[in-house]
């Protein structure tokens, strides 16, 4: 079984950009669970202040009593395009590829 | 992320004319804050949700306090009052058998008098490196240390000894690994006199795992923390050789070694309290602080025995953390006196100041034996200390997978994230990788609070009593903690008992009184899934303190060690319910399924809702499919569900009456009860993921009513409280709160 990403497969980026929150198809989910399951030491998460107003993207450091460390420029006000900005991300480090879907 | 006021309070749950108390913390800044206590009803404030609602209180109960800031100091150890023998010492062998379980975490103590302030006293410690350290402190300036160099191997136990001989001033010390024997040496280290008396008169306690930072009446604490275990630490006043010190590892005190003992302490007496018991005759008895691990096989463990009850010098070690918290200590900023005739239900202490705000929530039973409703809500307390500062979301890495989104981190997380002083959830592990066995709720706990945005626990039970009050049915709200101390005679005087939508702790006294209350003719309606499902044990004297053991299977954020799954304050086998005989479905007809946080599902009538039994159910539903709307996921079935399982003991005569259909690829099965792991990327693997709605008569005119799904209630409010999940649980409560008995099928 192989867990890498298939950097042609822009339909399932697509896929998620339009849904991002799901139901996934299969093949779509099967990417998500390989980004999903990193290990927590600069694992993504968002950041919630307002509440239900902004949404940051930002890194975890892995180390108990650190904050997350925010990614300059990646603040939203909706959660889903941080969400799909954590994809954006996480595409191009598993694929080693950016993901440009114009 | 900075909260500015935090606090919590000596009570969970009061009666009026009793008295609660709070204890406050501010960041510097906050000159003064404001405290009213309020009434809440709703607490969602997500888009779409029911909004926050609290209610003044009639006068209103507002007061004023000046803002200080309270510290919290973490680390378990063991304290031991000052006495004139340990003040005369001149002296000494200091012995324990140690099993680190961490390294490179700074010098850390293991047997000490010794006062940080001054440098005084004596102590046995491990060094920054894990070396054994001897120090002596004469209180003036002058330290001596003594290192045997050599590391302790971590989570493997070996015997320290360090010697002080007041005429000529020579120090010993010396590390003998237990494990093996004959292969490597055991390390001795000498030196003669250094010029440094240690003051044993420096006015500090013996500590066992902690050396003594500062201490004020009532209150020690500690620095220079241990983790790992130790057993049978002793103090003699004088040297005594190595032939001698291994007599003294295990067993009887041997006679003739007694009289140079000033101090032999036994951690395999009294497991189930927080006492620490000095064999040695001098009556030198200690105090557990900050709830170490007990029950935790020792230095002479031998596998034979899995219970410590049957061999409990087996279990003579202490598992001391330096992450654990049993109390925050704070002093009382205030006190409340409830009101005589104020009305039951979930209220809080509403703190403000310097624009930021901290909710203290507490719970308004109705006095004893005086119901002020027929219907009582049963409050998961519980299962909110077992998730009291939950670190998940940015602690373990699977969680983002069982909510298939990026985990989304509110204020409270985010200062979470910062603040580990605030002690862990029974989800987290210690620094050493020791899952975390007891939760206090002696601290604030930042999941227990409205607006907060992981909308389970308490946040959800506030879907209830929105729902409630929203319907006008009168109720009256009662804890776990209430229900664990009086029994099923608390419950005996209301027709009907709703749960929280996520019960998911209980002590074997709880199980049986929800039990005993169906049999002699109770109602009981159980709003949520996941319950009744992992075994606590309260603490035996101090309230407020929950333990368990993550044993033999079901889903585990860690497993507790074989050979250590008897709960120490009970001694019953830890882990699930299950265990026991008590399934979750021979109490509410259903048990705990599968998980999953992403979509949530509805539910299609079965046979069952047909049988005129269930009649009164679905009166005024046309549906066929109920609950495939609401704030969680979208279904009425989600989060965590419960199956309907005669196997596991749902009654015969039980009503299947709906089940949720088309759940995600999230939700996994519990594994309880499988017997083969089935392949991740399966296809047609029938897994029967699906929550059931289920209904059934107990004896004497009682019935049962489930759900069977941790996210059920988020639905209530869909539609403006008009749709088929609100109607469904209004015909129930109307009738399970009818006289009449429901007659045996």
């Amino acid at each position: 079984m192989t867990k890498a990403i298939d950097p042609e497969r822009l339909d399932l980026a697509r896929e998620f950009y339009r849904n991002p929150w799901g139901p996934h198809s299969a093949e779509l989910q099967r990417i998500l669970n390989v980004m999903r399951a990193a290990p927590v030491a600069g694992k993504h998460v968002i950041l919630m202040s307002g509440p239900y107003r902004r949404w940051s993207v930002a890194r975890l450091t892995g180390v108990r009593g650190e904050p997350a460390e925010k990614i300059e420029g990646l603040s939203f006000d909706n959660p889903e395009d941080a969400e799909r900005t954590v994809f954006k991300l996480r595409w191009a480090a598993h694929t080693g590829q950016p993901l440009n879907l114009d | 992320m900075t909260k500015l006021i935090l606090g919590y309070s000596d009570e969970i749950s009061v009666a009026p004319g009793g008295r609660i108390r709070f204890m406050v913390s501010c960041e510097p800044g906050v000159e003064r804050y404001r405290a009213e206590i309020v009434r809440m009803r709703s607490g969602d404030i997500q888009p779409g949700g029911p909004g926050l609602e609290e209610y003044a209180l009639d006068p209103p109960a507002v007061s004023e306090h000046r803002g200080r800031e309270q510290a919290i100091h973490p680390g378990s150890f063991a304290c031991v009052p000052d006495s004139p023998a340990f003040a005369a010492l001149t002296g000494f062998t200091l012995h324990a058998l140690v099993m680190p379980s961490i390294a490179g975490q700074g010098v850390q103590s293991l047997l000490t008098k010794w006062c940080q302030a001054d440098e005084a006293g004596f102590g046995l410690f491990l060094d920054a490196d894990g070396s054994p350290l001897l120090m002596l402190g004469d209180g003036r300036g002058g330290i001596a240390r003594l290192s045997t160099g050599v590391p302790l191997a971590t989570w493997e136990w070996s015997a320290v000894t360090a010697t002080y001989d007041g005429g000529s001033g020579a120090m010993r010390i010396e590390q003998e690994h237990l494990a093996e024997r004959g292969l490597q040496a055991a390390v001795r280290v000498a030196r003669d006199a250094t010029g440094v008396t240690p003051r044993a008169d420096n006015g500090a306690p013996v500590l066992v795992a902690a050396a003594t930072r500062s201490q004020a009446p009532g209150r020690i604490v500690g620095d220079c923390h241990f983790t790992g275990r130790i057993e049978r630490p002793w103090i003699a006043s004088e040297v005594v050789d190595r032939p001698d010190s291994i007599l003294l590892r295990r067993g009887p005190v041997p006679p003739g070694l007694g009289s140079r003992l000033v101090a032999l302490w036994d951690f395999s007496r009294e497991i189930s309290s927080d006492r620490v018991v000095d064999i040695s005759g001098r009556e030198h008895h200690g105090e557990l602080v900050n709830l170490p691990m007990r029950a935790v096989r020792g230095a002479h463990w031998t596998g034979e025995f899995m219970d410590w009850r049957r061999a409990p010098e087996q279990y003579a070690a202490i598992h001391f953390l330096a992450d654990a918290l049993g109390d925050c200590g704070w002093e009382a900023d205030f006190e409340w006196s409830v009101p005589e005739g104020l009305a039951s239900g979930f209220y809080a202490a509403k703190l403000s100041g310097s624009g930021n705000e901290d909710y203290v929530p507490f719970f308004v039973r109705a006095p004893a034996k005086r119901p002020g409703a027929r219907l009582a809500l049963l409050v998961p307390t519980a299962s909110y200390m077992a998730y009291a500062n939950w670190r998940m979301p940015f602690d373990h890495s699977l969680v983002e997978v069982l909510y298939n989104q990026v985990a989304v981190l509110g204020e409270e997380d985010q200062y979470l994230l910062e603040h580990p002083e605030l002690g862990l959830s029974l989800y987290e592990c210690h620094l050493d990788g020791t899952g975390v066995s007891y939760s206090s709720r002696h601290r604030p706990n930042l999941n227990m609070r409205p607006k907060h945005p992981w909308l389970e626990s308490y946040s959800a039970d506030l879907y209830l009593t929105d729902w409630l009050e929203e319907k006008g049915f009168d109720y009256d709200v009662l804890t776990d903690e209430d229900l664990h101390a009086e029994g099923v005679e608390m419950l005996a005087p209301y027709r009907a008992v709703m749960t929280g939508t996520h019960p998911e702790y209980c002590s074997t006294r709880m199980w049986d009184s929800l039990f005993a209350y169906q049999q002699r003719g109770g109602r009981m309606i159980y709003m949520g899934g996941n319950g009744f499902y992992w075994l606590v044990a309260y603490h035996p004297t101090r309230p407020g303190i929950i333990e368990m053991r993550r044993g033999e299977y079901s889903e585990r954020k860690w497993v507790t060690s074989p050979g250590e799954y008897h709960l120490a304050w009970s001694g019953e086998f830890g882990g699930l319910m299950h265990n026991t005989g008590r399934t979750p479905h021979r109490l509410v007809g259903v048990g705990f399924d599968a998980q999953g946080f992403d979509h949530g599902a509805g539910y299609r009538r079965q046979a069952g809702s047909r049988d005129p039994r269930a009649a009164f159910v679905f009166e005024g539903i046309d549906d066929e499919v109920i609950g495939d709307f609401g704030l969680s996921g979208n279904g009425a079935a989600s989060e965590e569900i419960d199956r309907f399982d005669h196997g596991f003991g749902t009654p015969r005569h039980a009503l299947l009456l709906a089940s949720s259909f088309g759940h995600s690829s999230v939700f996994g099965p519990s594994n309880l009860g499988v017997g083969e792991t089935p392949p991740l990327e399966g296809e047609g693997i029938d897994a029967e993921i699906r929550a059931d709605i289920v209904f059934y008569e107990t004896p004497k005119g009682g019935a049962v009513f489930s759900v069977g799904s941790m996210g059920f209630a988020a639905s209530l409010s869909h539609n403006d409280y008009d749709n088929n999940v609100s109607r469904m649980i209004e015909n129930v409560v109307t009738r399970f709160l009818d006289e009449a008995p429901f007659p045996a099928p």
